[in-house]
């Protein structure tokens, strides 16, 4: 029996799926280059013409059609040699359309494993954001935004090569440099993105993670009952009615808070959060109604609440909102837990306004959403200059 | 208002009455049919005009303009809102009835396939036609027949009296809360849809003695029992709906034995075998098998050759699902030779056979004792099945239950 590698790459739905395909091919093509036959595939239950939804590409690579094969006889691996990770808020754990519960985002990562990531975050706070792992496993971090594009266009910014390059580094024995250059230069046509892999393979370096680090939470689960434990005719039990809402200071009853679907939590289609400034807000109800999440909760006194175990990030909130200093849209990353923003506040104003306003000046650089008209040509250039001089 | 939505209570079927006297009415088996609905009170109905189902809505439109019927009667757009329209109208609780004819029902398939996992005892009335190879309308039972692996129950008759009755029956299986599976009725089109024939129509005291209201239970779409009806259902889900489906079909056969018991009892009327009749098979050496209309030639060619000394029976099917496959068996095992008559095509089919010779030999497989089996498809867009056809399908029966090999699948009825 030869050797099996896999790869999966974790994205997101829309504004990554090509990004993820060419990925996958360009590593069963650059294997292939080395007499590796391999198969390149997206997990068939996800989603990926959704927005934002986490979800997964695969690619199997062997070093002869029968140890393939072997790899080839399950759908989706069950352990994987490399997780590539496009976009670093996923690496707080992936939900996706067709999975239930939460998925840890290192959960298929082999023992000493790789996991590549897009991102400008420091080693720590991307461990952090991990849930922890019984087995130590690698982290390299691909300098950059992570790259958000559409289902048509797609924005070249070399973070496919440079994601090749890096592999390239991490794990020779799939291919080399040399072989993945090659088919850069097949596929694309493009002697700079062939540089920049060789780029991303020299100033590639990783560190180890160990159990003691990462997230220590036990991610949610959904057991899967049998059929004949499920109510019969497709149908399901609808979620019950809300329920008025209580102020951690006063007691004082009133508002409403829906009640939510307990075994999908949606949170993990997010990417940035609204902040809320509820000394500011006017209470007009726009992004209340405007939500397509139904995610905020009326407090007591009329105030608007995002919930963050529904809510998708969509940023529809802060286009809506009448005021200039009320919603503001921040990078996940800057994030940890979904606690609500309105307790805090109630429960310490004047502290709730100094984490407010350091949330808001660290706000990372808009990559997706509702997006301002020019932003495309702003950030291009710059993540041209990254891959040109690091 | 909450008391205006909410369910009524279940009422048990009333107490044994004595019956009372029935009519005899000179209808159609469309119209045994339409008035089936009216005896069973039917909440709901939509209607989409192909010949030779449009003599229901016709006939059905004429007792609510009468006053004989009170309905919600819907005419939809197509066929495909029409089962829409009522799959919708059962989930929320009302007693509904549909029905179409050759492309139209495939027209509805969308609609159709998706029925059975939503346990909608939908009681639908397939006029049998051809497939509209341009224009024909005759009968052929294909149509029907595409929904067999779906879970849909089928039933075929072969006249007015029996249309009405298993219509009734119908509602009384698909509606019980271990089935809660579609049905649909077939009827040869023109030979049992466009002919009148004397009828004997039940009293409504009988007719509310049998079949009690339907009762959808946990799974009734209303306010006061908040569900969501078919969401999204991936490869996660889909194996499990469908073997709950499967276990609703597998009990199928115990709830129609209990119906037919309880008709007998309350109409005074006897199927015996509800799933299929036999007719002079005691003594039988060889026996003919098929559905529909095409009984009345086959049996009055048995009585001709019975005079002639040939031992042939026959076994006229009625369910087709859930197949009674075991007691098939069973009873085919008793003759020398079976010749199955299909009046539908299945065509690349093992042997070339119809759907019928095709289910009848699997149901044999199993079984200790397996007589040679002959397919013959005859009839076809309508085409007349004859006693002479009839006569000649036997002939091969009887050569073949002696021993001379004879060619898998012939076509009676053919100009060559």
């Amino acid at each position: 029996m030869g050797r099996l590698f896999a790869v999966e790459i974790v994205y997101r739905g829309i504004f990554q799926k090509n990004l993820a395909k060419n990925i996958s091919r360009a590593i069963v093509l650059a294997a292939h280059h080395e007499g590796k036959p391999g198969i390149s595939f997206g997990r068939y239950g996800d989603s990926p013409e959704r927005n934002g939804i986490p979800a997964k590409s695969f690619a199997i690579v062997a070093t002869d059609d029968v140890t393939l094969e072997e790899g080839m006889a399950k759908y989706e691996p069950k352990e994987v040699d490399i997780t590539i990770v496009v976009d670093d808020t996923l690496c707080k754990g992936v939900e996706s359309w067709a999975w239930y519960g939460l998925q840890p985002i290192n959960r298929l990562t082999k023992p000493g494993g790789t996991l590549i990531v897009t991102s400008h975050e420091k080693p720590e706070t991307l461990i952090s954001m991990a849930h922890r792992k019984e087995t130590p496993y690698q982290l390299a971090i691909v300098k950059g935004s992570p790259s958000f594009s559409g289902l048509w266009v797609y924005k070249d910014d070399h973070t496919d090569v440079r994601i090749l390059g890096t592999m390239a580094k991490v794990l020779p024995e799939l291919f080399s440099l040399a072989s993945v250059q090659q088919v850069i230069r097949e596929e694309w046509n493009d002697e700079l993105k062939a540089t920049s892999a060789g780029r991303a393979y020299e100033r590639v370096t990783t560190v180890t993670v160990q159990p003691t680090q990462g997230n220590p939470e036990k991610p949610f689960e959904f057991q899967m009952p049998k059929w004949t434990e499920m109510r019969e005719g497709i149908a399901i039990p609808g979620i019950p009615k809300g329920h008025q809402m209580k102020d951690p200071n006063t007691g004082t009853t009133g508002g409403y808070q829906p009640e939510r679907n307990p075994t999908f939590k949606k949170f993990t289609t997010r990417t940035m959060r609204p902040v809320v400034n509820f000394d500011t807000c006017i209470k007009c109800t726009l992004c209340w109604l405007q939500c397509p999440d139904s995610c905020f909760d009326v407090t007591p006194e009329g105030l608007y609440d995002a919930n963050m175990e529904a809510c998708c990030g969509c940023g529809v909130c802060e286009a809506v909102c009448p005021v200039s200093n009320c919603v503001t849209m921040v990078n996940e990353t800057q994030f940890t837990g979904n606690d609500s923003q309105w307790k805090a506040w109630r429960e310490d104003k004047e502290g709730y306004q100094g984490w407010l306003k350091e949330k808001i000046a660290n706000r990372p650089e808009r990559s997706h959403g509702f997006r301002f008209r020019g932003q495309y040509e702003e950030q291009v250039p710059d993540m041209l200059k990254i891959a040109r001089e690091g | 208002m909450t008391e205006a939505l909410a369910p009524p209570p279940q009422t048990q079927p009333a107490a044994e009455k004595q019956p009372t006297t029935d009519k005899t009415s000179l209808i159609t088996g469309s119209e045994a049919i339409a008035v089936a609905c009216k005896l069973a009170d039917v909440d709901v109905i939509t209607a989409y005009p192909i010949r030779p189902y449009d003599t229901v809505m016709q006939y059905v439109a004429k007792l609510v303009s009468n006053g004989e019927l009170d309905c919600e009667y819907i005419v939809a757009e197509s066929e495909h809102s029409q089962f829409e329209i009522v799959k919708h109208a059962s989930a929320v609780g009302a007693r509904v009835f549909c029905g179409s004819s050759g492309v139209g029902w495939m027209y509805a398939f969308e609609a159709l396939t998706v029925t059975p996992a939503l346990r909608i005892p939908m009681v639908a009335m397939v006029g049998n036609r051809a497939l509209d190879d341009p224009g024909a309308f005759g009968v052929e039972h294909n149509d029907a027949l595409a929904v067999r692996d779906l879970g849909w129950q089928l039933v075929w008759v072969d006249n007015a009296q029996e249309a009405l009755d298993t219509a009734l029956i119908a509602y009384r299986v698909a509606e019980d809360r271990r089935i809660f599976l579609p049905c649909a009725i077939s009827c040869d089109g023109a030979f049992l849809t466009h002919s009148q024939a004397l009828v004997k129509v039940p009293s409504q005291e009988k007719v509310k003695a049998f079949l009690p209201r339907y009762d959808r239970g946990d799974l009734l779409l209303h306010p006061d029992n908040p569900i969501t009806v078919a969401p999204q259902a991936n490869e996660d889900w889909l194996m499990e709906i469908r073997r709950q489906t499967a276990a609703a079909m597998e009990r199928s056969p115990t709830v129609i034995r209990e119906a037919y018991a309880d008709f007998e009892r309350i109409f005074g009327r006897s199927y015996g075998n509800p799933f299929f009749e036999e007719y002079q098979t005691d003594d039988a050496d060889v026996v003919l098998i098929g559905m529909g209309t095409l009984s009345t030639p086959v049996k009055v060619a048995i009585r001709q050759m019975r005079q002639e000394g040939k031992k042939v029976g026959f076994v006229r099917m009625r369910w087709f699902r859930p197949f009674a496959a075991e007691e098939l068996a069973a009873t085919l095992g008793r003759f020398k030779a079976v010749g199955v008559i299909d009046r539908d095509f299945s065509l690349g089919a093992p042997y070339a056979s119809g759907v019928l010779a095709t289910e009848v030999r699997a149901a044999l497989y199993p079984a200790p004792k397996r007589p040679p089996i002959l397919g013959f498809i005859c009839g076809l867009g309508g085409r007349e099945v004859t006693v002479p056809d009839v006569r000649k399908m036997t002939e091969s029966v009887f050569q073949a239950a002696e021993g001379k090999t004879q060619a898998g699948t012939k076509w009676i009825g053919l100009r060559e």
